[in-house]
Formats: structure tokens, C-alpha cells, sequence
């Protein structure tokens, strides 16, 4: 079977699809490829099956050598890529000879990137799904250096003959839009306006399982005492006690303790939110 | 009975109490599988709240829930399932003088005890089990434990659970068994999936 050797592990890299949603009743995060579309575009450039399982990297990218010929694309947050040292397209199918080693470089901006390899990482399925989950330990583990990704047998599709794609201009700022409910009537309506005039800052502590926000005015609480554990759903703004917001991206867990004020919609929003660095700006707005 | 919108496309119905979670979730179990209920990816019981997450019209929904007829959950409705215990927990003797009995009255307090499995959460299988009658509840250890053994039989609040694997916990722990709670390769993966009634019979543990 043909393999990716890991070189270099990246800071954070894990394998990814479109997670396990359907499972959460037995205490299973949906898990997944947080950047859907940049994830989605990765697998169509090497003309894989919407689901095929991919590499995510967490801001400085991976080194992979190709035992077999290969054919990869990284799409995601912008980097420099290498295929034996010489730059080659960023958003766009590389061929690897056997032998050769690709270097996902470091983002240029942006968070996560996606690398995918024609015909799939084919590491075992775990509930229907190769994704790694790093709330609960499903999946398979953090990729780290040396171990060997077996890849798929290659699809019908054939590799698209599309140009590469244009680099993404660097957010400066994230915008979420923001459904309320159901628990916004555990904020007073003060602190609930004040939420649309508010600026928060992406905190360092955001990971796969919530973005966490800083530096903006606490959510005031209407009420005393605690909720009982309810189920969560992504995009859920968790408010924990400092009433600072937590947006849950594809690893939070399934049922939660905190009021939820509100729901950003999957798609385009938390596609952004896993590409925001930490120290940017977040702002909340009023979703219809 | 009380409908959320929970965003674009998720509901959640909020209920009074532990026992009318149940019946809903096992009325929606019902109704989904005759294939009356519509689409819904995630049927998600917690505490007080079932979630329908993955449905189209969240609000149209709930209405229609509302309106419903509700039963209560017939005593033996769900599967059984029957689970080992050795009382061997290094809370034992602690859960015993909360309930005001012998450490060695414990395990026949707990077999006569039909459990049900209410939701999951915390991890992968783990349940939280139904069925104590309120002066048996004990509160959570003042220290939380870094690492609670795998099959270990714990209580806390109206709960009882047992771990599927190893993690830090902060539940009273009096007894373990070698039962596989969770096996990815299982249909179920989770041994105790919501609605699932649970014996613990005393016993070496083995199942």
C-alpha cells in the first residue's frame, strides 16, 4: 500500500474527514475537519470523494515524504510548499515522485491547513470515521515523526485541471454571526446588548474543542444557581462563569453545564473562527 | 414541557424532571424509528432537556411536539443488562455512613436498585444512571481524583456511573467490574446507551 512517512510533525497535525456526527447520545464529539471548506477543496484538487480523510496542521504546517508516487494539494491558511526543496503551488494538485518530500511550511496567516493525498489517508475508521478526536481520544493518535499514513486506492474522479486558487487575504477581524437562545434569558438585557457594541480577542487558549474569547466585557448573569447538563451543538457560544464566550468548534463536548446565549451557524463563520489567530479582534452580530 | 430554538437547526425541550425525560426520549425513539418523526442526525437526553440536532424546521417542531401525548415510561421498557460488581471502591466505607448503614449492606442496597441510563456524556460511554431514591444520593468528593481507575462503580448526586476508561473524576467510587463499557466495534458502541435498564449483581466482577 502506498504511504506518507511523517518527517516532521508540526506542532499540532491531525487526520481528519467529516468527523462522526449521529453519536453524540453516547457521549461522542462530532469531531471533524474544523475549516469544512478549505478541507472540502483539498479533497476535490486531488479528486478525492467529498469524505475522504485529510491532514489538518495547526500553524506550521508538515513534512511528509511519499514512499510511492503521489498526488497531494494544501489548501487552508496560507503557507509556503516544497516538494524537495523547490516552491510549488499552494491551492493547487502536486505531483510527488516516489522518494520525494513535501514541507508544508509555516501559515502565512490563517491557523489550519489541510493537506490531502490522492485516494485518501486510509488509517482505520473508527464509528464511520478516520478523524482524530482530541476531547475524547477517538481517532487515530496526533501524527508525530516517523510513523507511516497508509493512503487509499485512487477514486474515479480524475485530478481537476483547475489553476491554483487565490491566497485568502488575511482576516483582521472575526465577525460571528449570532442566533440567541436558548438560554439568553440567563443574561441580563444590559449585558446582552452591550454583547452587539463588544469587542473580544481570539485567547491563545482556543483549540479544536472551543475558540475562547478575552478582553471583552463579561456577560452579566440574570440568575443564580446552575444549569443541569444539556446537549450542545457546534457553534454553541458557551458563557462559563467569567462570562467570557466560547464558541464550540467540532471537538466540544456534548452535553454542557454553562448557558449557551447563542448559536453561530455552521459554515462560513466557523470556518473563519478556526482560522482566527489568537489577538484578533472577535465581534458577535445579530444573525437573522 | 418547554421548546428552544437552539440556532438553525436544532431544538431543545425542556422538561421538569428525570422521568419525563424518559418518556419523551423513549416517545422520540419510538416515533423516529416508525419513521414519523422526520430527520434528526443527534437525539441527545441530558438531565432535565432532550436535543433533536440535525432537524429542519426547529420551531414547526417543537410546536408539534407540544402538542403530544406523552406516557410514562413503562417500568420494564428498554433493554436489560446485567453487570458484576466487586465492592472493592476506596469510597465504600464513605457511601455507607452517608446512607447510614453497614459497608457491607451496600451491595445489596445497590442490586435491589433497577437503574436506567438517562444520557451520556463526560466521555465515550460513560452513562449516568437513574434509579436512587433521593435519600441515597451522596454528594461529590471535596478532591476530585486525578485518575479513576477504568470499571470503577461510582456515585454522585442523583447519578450513578460507571468509567469506561481511565480519567481524573470526582465521583464516589465503591465498587469496579471488568464489563467492557465502551467497544467501538460494538452495536452499540456504548454498553449503557440512554434507555438502557442496568442490574449490578455482586459478584468477582467478571461479566
Amino acid at each position: 500500500m502506498a504511504e506518507l512517512l511523517v518527517v516532521r510533525a508540526g506542532a499540532l497535525t491531525t487526520v481528519q474527514d467529516r468527523g462522526r456526527p449521529g453519536y453524540a447520545h453516547l457521549g461522542v464529539p462530532r469531531s471533524g475537519a474544523l475549516d469544512t471548506a478549505a478541507y472540502a477543496l483539498a479533497n476535490r484538487l486531488v479528486g478525492n470523494p467529498p469524505g475522504a480523510a485529510a491532514l489538518e496542521t495547526t500553524l506550521d504546517g508538515v513534512s511528509l515524504r511519499a514512499r510511492a508516487a503521489a498526488v497531494v494539494a494544501v489548501t487552508g491558511a496560507p503557507c509556503p510548499v516544497r516538494v524537495c526543496g523547490r516552491p510549488v503551488a499552494w491551492g493547487a494538485p502536486v505531483r510527488l515522485p516516489a522518494g520525494a518530500e513535501l514541507e508544508v511550511g509555516r501559515a502565512e496567516s490563517g491557523v489550519r491547513g489541510y493537506v490531502a493525498v490522492r485516494g485518501g489517508l486510509a488509517v482505520p475508521p473508527v464509528l464511520g470515521s478516520r478523524s482524530t478526536d482530541l476531547l475524547s481520544g477517538l481517532g487515530p493518535p496526533v501524527l508525530s515523526a516517523g510513523t507511516a499514513l497508509p493512503v487509499g486506492p485512487a477514486g474515479p474522479g480524475p485530478v481537476p485541471a483547475a489553476d491554483a486558487y487565490g491566497l485568502p487575504a488575511a482576516p483582521s477581524e472575526l465577525l460571528l454571526p449570532l442566533r440567541l437562545g436558548p438560554r439568553e434569558d440567563w443574561f441580563t438585557a444590559a449585558s446582552l446588548a452591550g454583547l452587539w457594541r463588544s469587542a473580544f480577542r481570539v485567547s491563545p487558549r482556543s483549540n479544536r474543542i472551543g475558540l475562547r474569547t478575552e478582553g471583552g466585557p463579561a456577560l452579566v448573569r440574570a440568575r443564580a444557581g446552575e444549569l443541569p447538563s444539556e446537549g450542545m451543538v457546534l457553534g454553541a457560544v458557551q458563557v462559563p462563569p467569567d462570562g467570557l464566550p466560547v464558541v464550540f468548534l467540532a471537538d466540544h463536548p456534548v452535553t454542557g453545564g454553562y448557558p449557551v446565549v447563542g448559536v453561530v451557524p455552521a459554515g462560513p463563520a466557523l470556518d473563519a473562527a478556526a482560522q482566527a489567530r489568537p489577538g484578533i479582534t472577535v465581534r458577535f452580530v445579530r444573525a437573522r | 414541557m418547554r421548546t428552544l430554538v437552539v440556532g438553525a437547526q436544532a431544538l431543545l425541550i425542556e422538561l421538569d424532571s428525570a422521568d419525563e425525560v424518559a418518556a419523551l426520549h423513549a416517545e422520540l425513539l419510538r416515533r423516529r424509528d416508525a419513521g414519523a418523526l422526520g430527520p434528526v442526525r443527534d437525539l441527545v437526553p441530558a438531565a432535565r432537556t432532550v436535543l433533536l440536532d440535525g432537524v429542519r424546521d426547529p420551531a414547526g417542531l417543537g410546536a408539534r411536539i407540544a402538542r403530544w401525548e406523552v406516557a410514562p415510561l413503562a417500568r420494564e421498557e428498554g433493554p436489560l443488562v446485567t453487570v458484576p460488581v466487586r465492592y472493592d471502591g476506596p469510597d465504600l466505607a464513605e457511601v455507607a455512613r452517608l446512607w447510614g448503614v453497614a459497608p457491607g449492606e451496600v451491595p445489596g442496597i445497590v442490586a435491589a436498585t433497577e437503574f436506567r441510563v438517562a444520557f451520556c456524556g463526560f466521555a465515550p460511554g460513560f452513562g449516568y444512571l437513574t434509579g436512587l431514591p433521593e435519600r441515597l444520593h451522596v454528594p461529590r468528593r471535596d478532591t476530585p481524583r486525578t485518575a479513576v481507575p477504568a470499571g470503577s462503580l461510582a456515585l454522585a448526586g442523583e447519578y450513578a456511573g460507571v468509567y469506561p476508561r481511565s480519567s481524573p473524576g470526582g465521583w464516589q467510587l465503591i465498587g469496579s467490574t471488568d464489563a467492557v463499557l465502551w467497544d467501538a466495534g460494538r452495536e452499540p458502541a456504548a454498553l449503557f446507551a440512554p434507555g438502557v435498564r442496568v442490574r449490578f449483581t455482586q459478584g468477582d466482577g467478571r461479566g
